[in-house]
């Protein structure tokens, strides 16, 4: 066991330097989206940007306090901490205001303070907790169960406070169960119905179960003549009918209007440019005139004049595809992979479970949310309102992505005191 | 340490590496393949806004102003930036029902979802000052700066012309024109609308989503400033005009006055008239529908237009011609018993001091003499037949500007009637018909037909003795010194101009002591000529030539009153009258002016 002289020692610098990088893009990418004539000053605290940089000061504060905080704390309070944010989700439907139709903030004074930010760390650390005990094992339907459990509550939550774009978010921790033993077949089924979902929705339902049957038919013909193959292909033909059925099902009677029209404008069925399809439109012209080199900084027309709606927050990325263009865009997308890529490799170092777990299960929820937020204002991804991790406006989601990456880095500081 | 499963590190990185390389494809996609975006930018943020000139602004001879304008606005519209918004306050601002609303959103859609057109034009300026302030309510809205024409006195609407939306035909032809644009349909809006129209500029602003201005693309380098119309200085006499216009009322009929040493047009009268305020602005299509099917024919300019046989007005050219050719000497005294009588045939004649020479049968306005005379013109020995004769008679005439379109700055200007020898051919047979068969010539009968501005420009010719500079409107354009040359050229007729002193003599003896004696002046020295058209539909049409003084004359004239009678009951007062207020300035005859203006001879019919 060695002394840890101050609290930076250990800190992983590329990862404290990607972060700052990024948060030092998202500041500046707000006072772009948001600027006007009238409020030049960037730290102008009546403004999104320099709210942004309270947030920010305040969070690398944050980040300090959980530097400073001893290693330990986190997998003793683990399970409290994911208890406490549930509680919280669950208080949010009563106590919350209303906005955008789902009920997901309180509001305290001025600040609103949105649960489901923080969950997701707290949900991580009480996955990692519950896979680093003794005798879990992802092979066995017990752990299968209550690791499902764990990441389902908050899920089920959430959908009750009617913001699907965050509960969608938790899917990304089967990459942490992948990881962690869960068999490949898992994403491979995932992908499977990703694939029949989008099929069951653009083709003509009777045309895909057809195709299906042929498929299924074509397959049984060329395999060999055995009980088992037969058996799974059939189960495998069965199940696929009965999910093409169901999401057909849902769509047509269960998915409200704004979800349909997502999936429809997603899916280039609706092209109502001034109804639902307008903010995806005006988002891909705002990145698309940007072309190679972009329209330099604050001379975005699209973002400055509020073409692109939401431009400080869920749509912040076209600012920075307008501004910055082609270049400034992948150099952003590169600075998100590479904290990716680090934060596996650190995961791997750890000589715990519980830290690994962690360190897989936020580079998940960011890969989650850097895809899905970036490719939804391109048009791959359905419009389901999450944050850019670390760019875009928001105290929570800038607190709360603080506070994970930051555990992450404290653990992996920490992890040579760890037997 | 239960770990089997390291090796699934390189499955999340590639994922991670893949999924990234896809966002990047797509960005590529967007931002540099696909340039369609870039158009969508510009699209939703640059609003092209026409800067339109003034136009220029027309004065009279004087520097006195005939057209200025007014400022008006066009309500535009884009639909495709149009959102939701309160409709019946918006109809109610603009004074329009709700169906009028959706017809004209929907017009505007026909015609294209991204450019701006006309949603309701020539705001009035209650309407625009209320509406301004709500603009910003209704995005997809805006208002557009126009000019309108005004008139300060209400005279000389068809010489001056309108201004009207600009045809399609036209914008396929002249890239300079857009939808929307004005340009001038008739008149000398229409001869001068280069001139006038100035250079329309061009202003890139940038708008919000809400289509409020945000300032101009790139600090205005592209933009380009309206060039102000050039004004024209014309060569009519607002005072003498409005005179003109307001001795003709309730009279159908034409008067042109010219002055003779340049061809400058001092009046040019043409009635009915209208106040040519009452086309523009937005009563615009109903006022001009109304004046389009008037039985009256208001928009009919017939001081270019109408053609009428000139009757005994026309005797001096056939004086001249014959003077010219030598078949009449100016002591020549021919006989009338009472008209001429040929083989059965008569033209009469009325009873007046006999026999006449060249002077006195134009005092007189001797049917008998001319007939004569006319006879002598076209069975002269030197011609080979009558048709030799004829043509020459012709060729005289076309020299006088007779039966051609004069070159004149106006447009839609008639070229009369001189009738062919090929029409006599073919009426009568070749060398079927003598000089007796087209003999209502002589005294300016017939087939003949002479619009009042030809007929001016006769007078002008005989006060001029023997030339004539065309008649003309504009002096100058731009500024008062830049003189049109277009018109400086000296027209001379085919007459040796020692010819023309009797014919002037004997004008001049129409006042003295002739036809036109009532229409005499004390101390002006007119010269006149008095002629009765017969019109075969009613009353004869009165008509007058004249020009005064009689040495270096300031002013010729010619008057056609439509169903009036004699030509000295209305034509000569009101030539004179003209003539006395063009060379005095004011008007002493009172009483005589008086009777000219009440005199309605329109309720006649």
């Amino acid at each position: 066991m060695r002394k840890t002289k101050n609290i930076f020692q250990h800190v992983d610098k590329p990862l404290v330097i990607i972060y700052l990088m990024l948060i030092f893009i998202g500041w500046i990418s707000i006072y772009a989206a948001v600027y006007d004539d009238a409020h030049k000053n960037i730290y102008d605290l009546s403004q999104s940007y320099g709210k942004q940089l309270l947030w920010i000061v305040t969070g690398v504060f944050l980040a300090i306090i959980i530097l400073a905080i001893d290693g330990k704390f986190f997998t003793t309070l683990a399970y409290p901490l994911y208890a406490i944010s549930l509680i919280l989700l669950i208080a949010v439907i009563f106590l919350g205001v209303e906005i955008n139709a789902s009920k997901s903030w309180f509001e305290i004074g001025n600040f609103r303070i949105q649960p489901a930010e923080f969950a997701k760390f707290t949900t991580a650390l009480a996955l990692a907790k519950y896979l680093s005990t003794f005798n879990t094992k992802l092979e066995n339907l017990k752990t299968k169960v209550y690791s499902s459990i764990i990441i389902l509550l908050p899920v089920i939550i959430i959908v009750l406070q009617n913001d699907t774009g965050s509960a969608l978010v938790y899917f990304a921790f089967i990459f942490v169960l992948y990881r962690e033993g869960l068999s490949g077949n898992w994403l491979i089924v995932g992908l499977i119905m990703t694939a029949l979902f989008i099929l069951a929705l653009i083709v003509n339902e009777f045309i895909l179960m057809g195709s299906l049957t042929l498929l299924f038919l074509i397959l049984l013909y060329y395999t060999p003549k055995k009980k088992k193959a037969i058996i799974v292909i059939s189960s495998i033909y069965i199940m696929s009918m009965a999910f093409v059925f169901a999401v057909d099902y849902t769509y047509d009677n269960i998915l409200q209007r704004h979800q349909k029209e997502r999936i429809d404008v997603l899916l280039g069925r609706e092209v109502d440019l001034r109804g639902a399809g307008y903010n995806l439109h005006q988002s891909k012209i705002a990145i698309g005139s940007g072309g190679i080199f972009g329209k330099g900084f604050l001379n975005g027309t699209q973002t400055k004049y509020n073409f692109v709606p939401e431009q400080s927050t869920d749509f912040i990325f076209c600012t920075i595809g307008e501004e910055w263009g082609f270049v400034g865009s992948v150099f952003v997308i590169f600075l998100f992979i590479l904290l990716l890529v680090r934060l596996v490799k650190l995961a791997e170092r750890q000589r715990s479970t519980f830290s690994r777990v962690y360190g897989y299960a936020v580079a998940s929820i960011l890969f989650f949310h850097i895809f899905v937020n970036i490719g939804m204002t391109m048009g791959l991804a359905p419009v389901i309102g999450i944050p850019l991790p670390f760019i875009s406006y928001g105290g929570s989601s800038m607190w709360a992505f603080t506070i994970m990456l930051f555990i992450f880095i404290k653990l992996d500081a920490y992890r040579l005191q760890v037997l | 340490m239960k770990d089997n499963y390291n090796n699934r590190k390189h499955v999340m990185t590639t994922i991670f590496i893949i999924v990234g390389v896809i966002l990047a494809l797509r960005l590529f996609y967007l931002q540099v393949i696909d340039t369609k975006y870039k158009i969508s930018a510009q699209n939703n943020v640059l609003r092209h806004v026409t800067q339109y000139p003034l136009r220029g602004l027309i004065y009279d001879r004087n520097g006195k102003l005939l057209v200025y304008n007014e400022a008006s606005y066009d309500l535009m519209v884009v639909p495709r930036q149009v959102r939701e918004l309160d409709t019946l306050e918006f109809c109610t601002l603009l004074g329009i029902s709700e169906e009028e609303f959706e017809q004209k959103m929907q017009r505007a859609r026909n015609f294209s979802h991204f450019r701006p057109s006309i949603f309701e034009r020539q705001l009035s300026k209650e309407t625009y000052a209320t509406f301004q302030e709500k603009l910003f309510r209704f995005p997809g809205f805006y208002v557009q700066p126009r000019t309108l024409r005004k008139y300060p006195n209400p005279i000389a609407a068809l010489t001056l012309g309108y201004i009207g939306e600009v045809s399609q035909s036209t914008i396929d032809n002249d890239p300079y024109y857009r939808i929307g644009d004005y340009i001038g349909v008739s008149g000398l809006e229409n001869t001068y609308e280069k001139e006038l129209r100035g250079q329309k500029g061009l202003k890139i602003k940038l708008v919000d989503v809400h289509n409020r201005e945000q300032g101009s693309y790139k600090d205005g380098i592209f933009d380009t400033v309206p060039v102000h119309g050039n004004d024209l200085f014309t060569t009519i006499d607002m005072e003498l005009q409005a005179y003109g216009e307001l001795l003709m009322s309730n009279k159908k009929g034409a008067i042109v006055a010219i002055e003779p040493s340049t061809g400058e047009i001092l009046a040019l009268v043409s009635t009915p008239s209208f106040d040519p305020n009452i086309l523009v602005g937005s009563k615009r299509s109903g006022n001009f529908s109304r004046l389009f099917n008037d039985p009256d024919k208001p928009l009919f300019n017939r001081a270019l237009m109408a053609q009428y046989p000139p009757g005994s007005a026309f005797k001096m050219v056939n004086a001249l011609i014959a003077l010219n050719e030598g078949v009449v000497k100016p002591e020549t005294r021919i006989g009338c018993a009472r008209g001429y009588h040929f083989r059965g045939l008569t033209v009469r004649c009325h009873q007046h001091p006999n026999p006449t020479d060249v002077v006195s049968s134009i005092q007189f306005s001797c049917n008998a003499y001319y007939c004569q005379v006319f006879r002598s013109i076209l069975d002269n020995n030197n011609y080979k037949n009558v048709e030799a004769g004829f043509n020459a008679w012709r060729n005289y005439l076309k020299s006088f500007g007779l039966g051609i379109r004069l070159g004149t700055d106006l447009p839609a200007v008639g070229a009369g009637n001189v009738p062919t020898s090929a029409y006599y051919d073919k009426y009568h047979g070749r060398n079927r018909w003598r000089s007796i068969t087209v003999i209502s010539l002589a005294i300016g009968q017939g087939e003949l037909g002479i619009t009042p501005l030809q007929l001016a420009n006769m007078a002008t010719i005989i006060a001029n003795r023997g030339y004539y500079y065309t008649p003309h409107i504009v002096k100058a354009v731009g500024t008062p010194d830049n003189h049109n040359d277009k018109f400086t050229t000296k027209h001379h007729t085919k007459i040796d101009q020692k010819h023309f002193e009797p014919v002037v003599e004997g004008m001049f003896q129409v006042m003295e002591a002739g036809t036109g004696r009532w229409s005499r002046h004390d101390s002006i020295t007119i010269c006149g000529k008095t002629g009765t058209v017969q019109n075969p539909h009613g009353e004869n049409h009165s008509t007058f030539i004249a020009f005064a003084p009689k040495d270096e004359p300031k002013i010729a004239i010619s008057v056609f009153v439509e169903n009036s009678g004699y030509g000295s009951v209305w034509a000569a007062p009101i030539a004179s009258l003209m003539i006395e207020k063009y060379l005095t300035g004011k008007v002493k005859r009172k009483e005589l002016e008086q009777r000219m203006i009440d005199g309605n001879l329109m309720s006649a019919q």
